[in-house]
């Protein structure tokens, strides 16, 4: 691709060291002298520093990209260390790009990182995105998707794209001239409410990092104009079957962004076009009747008759629990026999919100004394005995 | 003619945690008609309640896209692969935060 240079200020050769660091590029002849400059000349701007964010500013730091943007406004937690291999224990709870940052600084002192603490928006995107030839989308959520495609497209701009769920990966490059866009791959982000719940969440600790890495290997190429681009061409990648395949994607002629007659020819506002209206539980389960964890405590210890209904998983029951009565949520309605509606029921999970579900559902089919354990086995954890681990 | 639908990672706790299932059809509509009768739940994720595919889910023949065939009426033969393919937003998801767009601006 046509990389629109910084070199105007620096003299486009590499120092003596730097041919020491590049070296096995060099000796490459599909990099070689040209590609490397090429990439010294690149300008690369990352969103997000998650589990696919490190490997790829690992990567394209070591490669020599000679400047990377890096967009986070997160901190780094303990369940990040799991997959995101730029940041250490002692990492834990210092903003992520600051972290990122030193770390990328010291594996390559030749480049230029540029530590951008903000939240990506509708507002700030275009700016971000100018001074940059190549974006790479390491988000995990669909707003911040929407408005990554819709900004590279309105700039044309290549956006290389990977997006990862428990197992699986899907990778592509979007935007690039002529190629299709992730509109035109899917017009429309799923209802929040047609997900699946938090009991099917979590990621394989590695799968970020074979995702990451496919992306960096794109954008690589995408600088040094080698090789046949991941474009139009949709990667979907299974770990579980250790299985890559492979389907065609087409740029769609009616595409709302980047088809012949777009409507969509500024930034809108993705959290409302993505219909998400903040992070509680959908208003329909407000009225469900709650009992503190402290409540529930002091009732046990009363001595009250209460059954507590534990309706997460197996595996999540494993990891902690409060002795309840294991119905996962899921077989609840082919397991309501198991109840007893003249007892008086407390139904948890992890946080509260599949609980709610649950409460939801057997209230209509007519329990009558049930109540919903507010914020689940977390407030649990927080409020009674901190002995139960929270995960 | 006996085709293979792959359920991706997403759908599969609604199609008994299976990775592929084989069913008897000579469309893909036909096909997916089995697939839902065969795991009901699996109806819903796949279909508006107009009846048409929902548009967060792509639905390819081997390696086309069925947009770009004959939508549903695109006709199958023995030994073809029907993916199934929705859209996941995962980069480093939060536990238990499908939509994680943590704070309100």
């Amino acid at each position: 691709m046509a990389t629109k240079t910084v070199a105007d200020k620096q003299a486009a050769t590499l120092s003596k060291q730097e041919i020491q660091r590049y070296s096995r590029h060099l000796i490459m002849p599909e990099v070689g002298m040209e590609g490397q400059l090429k990439l010294k000349q690149a300008r690369v701007l990352l969103i997000g520093t998650g589990g696919l964010g490190a490997p790829l500013g690992l990567y394209l730091a070591a490669a020599g990209v000679g400047r990377i943007g890096i967009v986070d406004f997160d901190v780094v937690d303990f369940t990040n260390l799991q997959r995101q291999v730029l940041f250490g224990t002692s990492d834990v709870g210092r903003p992520k790009i600051t972290a990122a940052g030193e770390r990328l600084r010291n594996l390559n002192p030749e480049i230029e990182i540029e530590a951008i603490e903000a939240r990506l928006s509708s507002e700030n995107a275009l700016e971000l995105f100018q001074d940059y030839d190549i974006i790479v989308d390491g988000t995990d959520n669909f707003p911040t998707r929407y408005l990554v495609n819709d900004a590279c497209v309105l700039l044309g701009k290549p956006n290389v794209y990977g997006s990862i769920f428990r197992f699986e990966g899907q990778i592509t490059v979007f935007g690039y001239p002529g190629g299709p866009c992730y509109r035109c791959l899917y017009p429309e982000p799923p209802p929040p409410g047609l997900v699946p719940s938090c009991a099917e969440g979590g990621v394989l600790g590695v799968l970020p990092g074979i995702v990451g890495t496919i992306q960096a290997a794109e954008t690589l190429k995408l600088i040094i104009g080698k090789g046949s681009r991941l474009v139009g061409r949709l990667l979907l990648f299974d770990a579980l079957a250790m299985k890559f395949r492979e389907v065609k994607l087409r740029r769609n002629p009616d595409c709302p962004v980047c088809g012949t007659d777009p409507s969509v020819t500024k930034l809108i506002d993705y959290v409302e076009f993505c219909g998400i209206r903040g992070e509680e539980a959908p208003t329909r389960v407000t009225n469900i009747p709650e009992i503190t964890a402290k409540e529930l405590k002091s009732r046990l210890d009363r001595g009250d008759d209460l059954y507590v209904l534990d309706v997460r998983e197996p595996h999540e029951y494993e990891i902690s629990n409060i002795h309840g009565h294991l119905i996962p949520l899921g077989e609840l309605p082919r397991r309501v026999h198991e109840l007893d509606s003249s007892r008086e029921i407390v139904a948890h999970c992890r946080s509260g919100k599949r609980s709610a579900e649950a409460v939801e559902f057997l209230e209509k089919a007519g329990f009558r004394k049930i109540w919903n354990l507010k914020g689940g086995i977390l407030a649990w954890s927080d409020e009674v005995d901190p002995n139960v681990p929270k995960y | 003619m006996a085709v293979k639908v792959i359920i991706p990672t997403p759908l599969r706790a609604y199609a008994d945690k299976r990775e592929s299932i084989e069913v008897q059809a000579a469309t893909v509509a036909e096909a997916l008609a089995a697939l839902t009768t065969q795991f009901g739940d699996l109806k819903k994720h796949l279909f508006a309640e107009d009846g048409k595919l929902r548009s967060f889910v792509n639905v390819y023949v081997n390696d086309e896209d069925i947009r770009y065939l004959q939508r549903d009426q695109t006709s199958v033969k023995a030994g073809d692969t029907i993916s199934i393919v929705p859209s996941i937003a995962g980069g480093a998801p939060k536990r238990g935060r499908v939509f994680p767009w943590p704070r309100k601006r």
